[in-house]
């Protein structure tokens, strides 16, 4: 490459950890470097926004953001980005299926907002204040950004070319997806990169102990319960959604006894990972009984949207819209 | 004239951070404020979960130091069920928790807020960064840092799942153990853990401390605040990061308070500003009296120079040398300077690192006893453990079968806010007279800023190290007419 390609990092609502994720790769990251110019990445470099908005457009080869978009500013500089990059991608559970932020979506801003301010058990707020997107104090203006009332995945806001799963993606998927991006042949729009095409249960250790098809009458709960180590979770009565969840991240979880919570999303032409995680989950009940049923729901899964939607409550059908104004 | 100032971190566009100062007619500065830009709700988000969930969906809060969060919840479990973990799931819990803080804490002393020191405050910028430290302290130091973080997070990874986030904890103990054959490879990490550690206090002696102008800075007025100062302390009042009672200490050192986490709310509360999302915790019983520090307000600080002023000792013998080196230096208890976080700091990754390895050749540490399963019904737990970047409280409601009702959290860094402010706004007076001010201003306030570790600048926790800054000066109509920045 004679003149080296532009890549660009951005975070919105995250935690952190795909930041971390990428600094995890240590020593494979000076690999990146030489391939590429880092235009942006505010973590890491001194990079300002005005330096964004003075590259013409689309002279960023490649920008990943990670983290969902909640307030103006995210959504504002995610439009930004899109404009200035030939590709864009999704990284990380929050970008590509709205994360665990995302959960938010089952409450409005303002019982938010007024646990925190005011509700909150250890609140203290006699004069009532609350933050204000523009608050004016004497002749001064403070300016925060807008709250949005719903969260939004990535591809919600702007088109998106390319997504890298995982809540964090594992060093190993990130890795895999920069070489993918910077191999001879690119993958085709839409692609999810550095991950399985398969679903866990294909690499998870314990599937020899899986047999081909499962019959639960009960699910278990791991709060009053103890995985065993050598038996398939599903069997043992766990939700594990190990057979619905696309594989690469190496069953890390499950080798901790811990079953999949389903943070790589849905395998490929899966649309909605919650439908489908609860049509399987149903699939597996032995009882045609409606009561025996409920029973059995109410005993293991008393909440079972919860568990499906864990990573992906934006992306599921009541939500899956495109962002409107003011993110309304 | 009129003038409002912003500074913004790197991480004003990411939602992470900005300062604002405002100056009066005389162009002195009549406050100054740090803003935090953004909020996510996890506290209503989490109501209808299931309570085993919280130990998998809260360290989402934040990837930096997933597991602290995963601990606390974890710990609130017990609480919510009523039950103990076996003393070997306690144990494993602990080693697994020194050994994040071990590494946690070594990114800031080597990539964040050491480049300050080692490489020097007064070093250009694009030298005060890692790359600047490892010119400084040599490749093959740079090396051992990076093999240090890696080989402590692929024994996180084995026993916890995955680093970010951790899969591990349950009510009453955890999901996996250690193997026998695994054991070797703990301790073995935890051996160059201990030397590491030790070879960091002497890096951070032969530079900083040597140097008498570092000293005096660490020393010096522009960098002190007169708080109140809380960590976690065990039966006999030494530091733990892991377990024990809250204690407090005034601003001379005295016990102000020691209390149950299970009584937090008679002791903390929270202030609420219109001008930022952050919310500013107090202690209740001393009120909140504004942005002022001394023994009739109630901020107080958290973190590792809280930590250290909040207990009585280390119960371990290098890192007890270490802490009594500090205080000899620095005339004794408790310190008020914020630069000294990064010297208390780095006496911490001692205690983490032989703590880690007293733990490791526990011989209980390979049983297989990891889990008492609770029978009780659920209804409420709280929570807490020391956080790299201070005291971190979790607090869970739920309805009989274990659905959360209501949540709470007081997370690290939030219980520093109010001081953070503080800091900020004392550098700013200093810095800035009748309108007039220079470049200095941006290295101070970053340094006052940084000294904290906070994690709503969670991205520093990142390469360069550094926080760029950039300064709007604005006339009071909004109009920029100067602008400084410290970086190119």
């Amino acid at each position: 490459m004679a003149e080296k390609a532009k890549v660009a990092f951005y975070w919105c609502a995250s935690c952190g950890g795909c930041e971390e994720a990428v600094v995890d790769l240590a020593e494979d990251i000076l690999q990146v470097v030489d391939k590429a110019e880092i235009v942006f990445w505010p973590v890491a470099m001194d990079f300002k926004r005005e330096d964004v908005e003075s590259l013409k457009d689309e002279e960023i080869l490649v920008t990943f953001i990670n983290g969902a978009v909640r307030t103006s500013e995210q959504e504002e500089m995610v439009r930004l980005l899109r404009k200035k990059s030939k590709i864009l991608i999704a990284f990380g559970s929050c970008a590509y299926t709205g994360g665990v932020p995302g959960l938010a979506n089952s409450y409005s801003r303002e019982e938010i907002l007024s646990f925190y301010y005011k509700d909150g058990d250890t609140v203290f707020n006699p004069d009532n204040k609350r933050p204000t997107p523009h608050f004016i104090e004497g002749n001064f203006a403070f300016e925060i950004p807008e709250f949005y009332e719903r969260v939004y995945a990535v591809d919600q806001v702007v088109d998106v070319d390319y997504y890298i799963p995982g809540c964090a993606p594992t060093r190993k998927v990130v890795k895999n997806s920069i070489d993918a991006l910077f191999s001879s042949q690119i993958p085709p729009k839409g692609s999810v990169l550095g991950a399985s095409s398969r679903s866990l249960c294909s690499e998870c250790p314990l599937n020899e102990t899986k047999p081909e098809k499962i019959y639960l009458k009960s699910f278990k709960r791991i709060d009053k319960s103890q995985p065993e180590s050598d038996k398939c979770l599903l069997i043992q009565g766990y939700p594990c959604l190990g057979p619905v969840t696309r594989g690469g991240c190496e069953a890390l979880c499950v080798k901790a006894n811990y079953p999949c919570t389903g943070c790589f999303g849905p395998v490929d032409g899966v649309k909605d990972y919650g439908a489908k995680a609860i049509s399987f989950l149903s699939s597996i009940i032995d009882s045609i009984d409606e009561k025996e049923i409920e029973k059995i729901i109410d005993e293991g899964l008393s909440n079972p949207l919860a568990i499906v939607y864990r990573y992906s409550l934006p992306k599921s059908l009541i939500f899956d819209t495109k962002i409107k104004k003011n993110g309304g | 004239m009129e003038h409002k100032i912003t500074i913004d971190p790197i991480t004003r566009l990411e939602g992470h951070g900005k300062i604002e100062i405002f100056l009066d007619e005389k162009g002195n500065v009549e406050k100054a404020f740090l803003v935090v830009p953004e909020l996510r709700g996890f506290e209503i988000f989490v109501k209808g979960k299931p309570a085993e969930d919280m130990p998998i969906i809260t360290p989402r809060i934040c990837g930096v130091c997933p597991t602290a969060h995963h601990m606390a919840s974890t710990k609130a479990l017990d609480d919510l069920y009523k039950t103990q973990p076996p003393s070997p799931a306690k144990k494993l819990r602990e080693m697994l928790y020194n050994m994040f803080m071990l590494e946690d804490h070594a990114l800031h002393v080597y990539v964040l807020g050491g480049p300050d020191f080692i490489v020097g405050p007064k070093a250009k910028k694009s030298e005060r960064n890692v790359l600047g430290v490892i010119q400084k302290v040599g490749l093959e130091v740079g090396k051992k840092v990076i093999s240090m973080r890696r080989e402590i997070r692929e024994l996180m990874t084995l026993l916890a799942g995955k680093v970010i986030h951790p899969a591990w904890g349950v009510p009453g103990g955890v999901t996996r153990g250690i193997k026998k054959d695994e054991k070797e490879n703990f301790v073995k990490v935890a051996e160059k853990g201990v030397e590491f550690a030790l070879f960091t206090l002497k890096v951070f002696k032969d530079i900083v401390l040597s140097n008498k102008e570092y000293v005096d800075l660490i020393l010096s007025d522009a960098y002190t605040h007169r708080t109140y100062y809380m960590g976690l302390v065990d039966e006999n009042k030494k530091l733990n990061f892991y377990d024990g009672k809250i204690r407090v200490v005034d601003p001379d050192g005295k016990e102000y308070a020691l209390f149950d986490v299970r009584n937090y709310r008679d002791h903390i509360a929270e202030h609420v500003e219109n001008w930022t999302y952050i919310k500013f915790p107090f202690l209740k019983k001393v009120g909140w009296k504004g942005f002022v520090d001394g023994k009739d307000s109630g901020v107080y600080s958290v973190a590792p120079l809280a930590r250290l002023n909040a207990c009585d000792g280390i119960s371990t013998p290098k890192a007890q040398e270490a802490y009594e080196e500090f205080y000899k230096n620095l005339g004794g208890k408790p310190v008020h300077h914020t630069l000294a976080n990064h010297w208390a700091r780095v006496v911490e990754m001692i205690y983490a690192a032989e703590r880690f390895l007293e733990l490791a050749k526990d011989p209980e540490i390979t049983s297989d006893n990891i889990r008492k399963i609770p029978t009780e019904t659920p209804t409420v737990g709280i929570g807490v453990v020391e956080a790299p970047r201070g005291t971190l409280i979790h607090h869970y409601e739920t309805n009989e079968k274990g659905y959360i009702t209501k949540a709470n959290l007081i997370v690290a860094t939030q219980n520093n806010s109010a001081r953070i402010s503080m800091s900020i706004d004392k550098a700013a007076r200093n810095l800035i007279k009748e309108g007039k001010y220079d470049e200095g201003i941006l290295n101070m306030i970053e340094m006052a800023f940084r000294a904290y570790d906070p994690c709503h600048a969670c991205g520093t926790h990142s390469l360069p190290g550094n926080i760029p800054v950039l300064i709007n000066i604005r006339n009071k109509d909004g109009k920029i007419i100067e602008t400084i920045k410290n970086f190119e």
